[in-house]
């Protein structure tokens, strides 16, 4: 269940810039900076659909008729963010295992539920499930992180390989069998999983930078659970999580496809209709802001020291989102003609990544700056960024790099809803975060309506250099 | 977490490698996609092609190759201009230049200065980069359709007019030494998977990491990429590759008018540097501060390339693709079911085959020991599964899953024209050519349960195998890492 990853498939192919998604803002959630939605050749510009299923599940749905295949994606406020917290503050792990159970918390739970949906369910074992999906040429994949489990689904639309495939994604959202065996063998490779964060100097740097900034906010513990409290873990726990968190009215579901509304509606009925109402998930409690500057420096021998820095940043829906995006492009989010790319990349070569996002969360996601350099490299390229930092924060943008920032987003939204992938994620988020239906005819409007005094404003209320948390992964160097 | 693979047998090297094939069903696409298509081949002239997946195909007069697959689904298009130059071109002691040149492609040409092309790109709201491979460099930008030609003057700009700065060099070459860092050297089982591939071949290029041994890059000169530019950056050493909300005939007049009027090189292929035989098994360990064990097999396998070279018959190549899904295509295939859940050894286990290529290359397993394993289990564990192969042909059922799974993704890989734009480039670039791609579906489908049986007996056997195992040491802050051999006598 840990991702049956494929180390191997990383190396036959480099890049100038860094892949990965830290360019953007919302880097480890699903990304979602769009604007309006287009008029394509073919495409009428997509409305989105809204409805609810009778159990409360609330239903988004695009057709798209050009491929002939369905994605579908059904989200649940399930992340990591339910897990049970351990009782006492994470810097506090120093003391003895006594009272393990009570200290570890039950991180992992949300992402073992989701895990073993799949591992057997409604009288078939996990080669059964796996089979009747590949048989039929669908792919399934799940997954979970703080805030959000899921489930996802793609197929062909003919019948003949639609229908197998979403009874079999009905069983295993609906009859999950949690059984003793699939629970322990899935336990064991998560705990590799987590073994396995202890070589990577940036796995490493993350969970500190996660612990630190929460604190005793759910955000702190690790999805992926820790040693000790993968070591509480029972499959109770997660058939209770299941039984609580996998219900009607804590579900989103995303349609894309060759499918009209009446047979969307009856997809999306007929997936959830053996899920309980339930409840929706609580709210989560706030974030709480820094109240001073704190840098940890953990000792690994490594060739280059990983850098996180930031703060708690937006949660989904901020009245300053719009303003802080467009303020972030131009620092650190847009790769290369950002600041930080240009200070410390272009003009002095101390650097092959360095970012920066916000990453909106139903809480406060974090607000994160990154960096890897060789070790002896650390203290230049740290003043370099946090110079960069203060003066960006009192003097804000530039008038150019506003207006470059704002060509890029605007001139750019196309791309962001250029597959049905996409737009199944987009509505996913909408969903879940409860974003207005017309956020994506509107995210360039908003991004257009703001201006240097507003970006200012919110860098100065919203971005306190003073009071940043550092976390630096790598070996101290004498210089 | 779990994240389904659907034919990542056939997806390998980061990048989908994947391949794809014609339209099985064309009454499937909607009538005015087809009319679209009706429309685009009328507007162009006779003398270029249209595939039955819709490609269009010309060559301008100076040998440069365009290829262009419209997709009118959204208002974006995607430019690519690969070349046939990359890692396994080089020679020993400069290797990484390939892929340094790529990082100064976008360091200023006459006209434009360093990072200009990033930023009138980035105003145009497209994105772009480059990537470097055993085979290929390539360059690509995404953008709204209406600003296409804009990427491909740009892009003609550099092909010819790049300026090489020695102050844009001393900072940039340090860049890319962070960039092995991070990728390679301060990531164990990537590092693993360097010294497993420099064992594997004897004298074949691919020995050679794509990013360059850190010594090559310490010692390496502007006039090493002045020299690597000159040699291959050539329009009759690359191709256009467009997808997305065109008409090929504007992207063809645009081709002409920018790229058609660049003069041509001699371009001399690379030394064939055919890998010798192998003649027994080979074995290393990786000793590194790590955690968590790893082991990698690789076995001598041809490509479709040194089929097609050899004139011999390609049914082997197909039915290695169908081997490799056989074995790790999905949650249902033999490695995740025997070894992950019955047998519970593995924490995780995958095979892996790349059919294009320049030269024989490997068909790879990797994977970890679960605790109270041993990597060794693990390795006998793997081997066991291939005997199972080479005693018993896999099942009619087995067979049908695999093959539904790749018809599935030949319709899937619809919904990305970057994706489609991949495939037809690097077909080209190494070699086999674009249009294989339609046969792709088709001769998959007819691989039969005895060859894949066969292709198991013929080369998976154990004189052409190398083991790769990363044999974890305690991490210990305290001490340094060399990247050295001192005086000759430790490395690591």
């Amino acid at each position: 269940m840990a991702s049956k990853k494929k180390l191997m498939n990383k190396k036959n192919l480099i890049s100038k810039k860094t892949l990965n998604s830290k360019n953007i803002m919302n880097a480890k959630k699903i990304v979602l900076l769009v604007g309006f939605l287009f008029a394509g050749a073919l495409s009428a510009s997509p409305q989105i659909q809204h409805w609810q299923t009778q159990n409360g599940a609330q239903v988004y749905f695009v057709p798209s008729n050009d491929i002939p295949m369905v994605d579908v994606r059904i989200v649940f406020d399930a992340g990591s963010a339910r897990d049970s917290a351990p009782l006492s503050a994470p810097d506090s792990t120093r003391d003895s295992a006594r009272d393990s159970a009570r200290k570890a918390g039950l991180s992992g739970t949300a992402l073992m539920t989701n895990g073993l949906l799949a591992e057997g369910a409604a009288g078939d074992d996990a080669q059964i499930l796996a089979e009747k999906f590949e048989a039929v040429g669908a792919a399934f994949g799940n997954g979970a992180l703080k805030d959000m489990a899921w489930l996802n689904m793609r197929s062909l639309r003919d019948d003949k390989y639609l229908q197998p495939a979403l009874i079999n994604l009905k069983n295993i959202l609906s009859f999950p069998a949690f059984n003793q065996a699939s629970f322990k063998r899935e336990l064991e490779r998560l705990k590799i999983t987590v073994k396995a964060g202890k070589q990577s100097p940036g796995t490493i740097a993350s969970l500190r930078f996660f612990a630190e900034l929460y604190g005793d906010h759910p955000y702190a513990q690790p999805s992926t659970g820790t040693e000790e409290s993968l070591q509480q873990l029972t499959v109770k726990n997660l058939q209770a999580f299941y039984k609580k968190y996998y219900v009607g009215k804590n579900a989103v579901i995303a349609i894309v496809g060759q499918l009209s509304t009446d047979e969307a509606k009856k997809m999306a009925a007929d997936l959830v209709a053996e899920l309980p109402a339930g409840e929706h998930a609580k709210a989560l409690p706030d974030v709480k802001a820094l109240s001073e500057a704190k840098t940890i420096h953990i000792d690994f021998p490594s060739r280059q020291s990983t850098v996180l820095m930031g703060q708690p940043g937006l949660a989904r829906g901020d009245a300053d989102y719009y303003a802080l995006y467009l303020a972030n492009h131009a620092f650190g989010g847009s790769g290369f003609g950002s600041r930080l790319m240009h200070e410390v990349r272009e003009k002095r070569g101390l650097a092959y990544s360095t970012y920066s996002y916000f990453s909106p969360m139903r809480a406060a996601g974090p607000f994160q700056i990154g960096l890897k350099t060789r070790n002896d490299q650390l203290q230049e390229a740290m003043k370099i960024i946090h110079l960069e930092l203060e003066k960006y924060v009192s003097k804000g943008p530039n008038e150019d790099e506003l207006g470059d920032s704002l060509k890029n987003i605007t001139g750019g939204f196309p791309l962001r809803i250029d597959s049905n992938k996409k737009i199944a994620e987009y509505l996913s988020v909408i969903g879940f975060y409860k974003l207005p239906l017309d956020y994506l005819d509107t995210f360039v409007g908003h991004v257009n309506q703001q201006n240097k005094a507003k970006v200012d404003d919110a860098l100065k209320r919203r971005i306190h250099p003073q009071k940043m948390l550092t976390v630096i992964v790598g070996a101290k160097s004498e210089k | 977490m779990k994240l389904k693979k659907i034919s990542t047998a056939f997806v390998l090297g980061g990048i989908v490698m994947g391949l794809s094939a014609c339209q099985t069903n064309p009454s499937a696409d909607s009538a005015k996609a087809i009319a679209a298509q009706a429309m685009d081949s009328k507007n162009v002239e006779s003398k270029s092609h249209v595939s039955q997946s819709g490609v269009y195909s010309f060559m301008l007069n100076n040998g440069m190759k365009v290829l262009v697959k419209p997709d009118h689904r959204s208002p974006v298009a995607v430019s690519q201009v690969w070349y046939k130059v990359g890692g396994s071109y080089e020679s020993a002691g400069v290797t990484g230049v390939s892929h340094a040149l790529e990082h100064m492609m976008f360091k200023g040409t006459k006209k434009l200065k360093p990072g200009e092309f990033s930023e009138i790109i980035a105003a145009n709201g497209g994105s772009e980069n480059a990537f470097t491979g055993k085979d290929y460099t390539a360059y690509f930008q995404r953008i709204s359709s209406d600003r296409l030609e804009l990427c491909l003057r740009n892009e003609a700009d550099r092909m010819r007019n790049l300026q090489l700065s020695e102050d844009e060099f001393k900072k940039e070459i340090e860049v890319i030494k962070e960039e092995r860092r991070s990728r390679t050297d301060d990531n164990p089982s990537a590092l693993t998977y360097e010294r497993f591939n420099a064992a594997a071949f004897i004298n074949s290029s691919y020995q050679q990491p794509i990013i360059g041994w850190m010594e090559d890059l310490d010692s390496m000169q502007l006039s090493d990429l002045s020299a690597w530019y000159k040699t291959w950056y050539a329009p009759n050493n690359a191709t256009l590759v467009v997808a997305g909300d065109v008409d090929p005939q504007q992207v063809k007049t645009w081709a002409e008018k920018y790229f058609g009027v660049l003069k041509p090189s001699d371009i001399t292929p690379p030394k064939p540097r055919r890998e010798v035989a192998q003649m027994g098994e080979r074995r290393i360990t990786v000793k590194l501060p790590a955690k968590v064990p790893y082991l990698l097999m690789g076995y001598k396998v041809p490509v479709l390339k040194t089929r097609l070279k050899e004139q011999k018959d390609t049914t082997d190549i197909y039915a290695l693709e169908v081997l490799a899904g056989v074995l790790d295509g999905g949650q249902s295939s033999r490695l995740s079911r025997r070894l992950v859940r019955e047998k519970e050894i593995a924490s995780s286990a995958g095979a892996g085959y790349d059919p294009y290529a320049r030269q024989q290359t490997l068909f790879l397993f990797d994977g970890s020991p679960r605790a109270g394993h041993t990597v060794k289990e693990l390795e006998m564990a793997i081997k066991e599964q291939i005997k199972n192969i080479q005693n018993t042909p896999p099942s009619a059922q087995e067979l049908e899953r695999v093959k539904a799974q790749v018809m599935a993704s030949s319709v899937y890989e619809k919904d990305s024209v970057f994706y489609q734009a991949m495939q037809l480039g690097t077909l080209e670039t190494v070699g086999v050519g674009w249009q294989k791609k339609d046969e792709y579906l088709k001769k998959i489908q007819q691989v039969t349960a005895q060859q894949v049986q066969a292709v198991a007996k013929q080369y998976l056997t154990d004189d052409s195998l190398t083991v790769a195992v990363l044999d974890p040491q305690p991490i210990d802050a305290t001490k340094q890492r060399v990247d050295r051999a001192a005086g000759g006598r430790h490395g690591q």
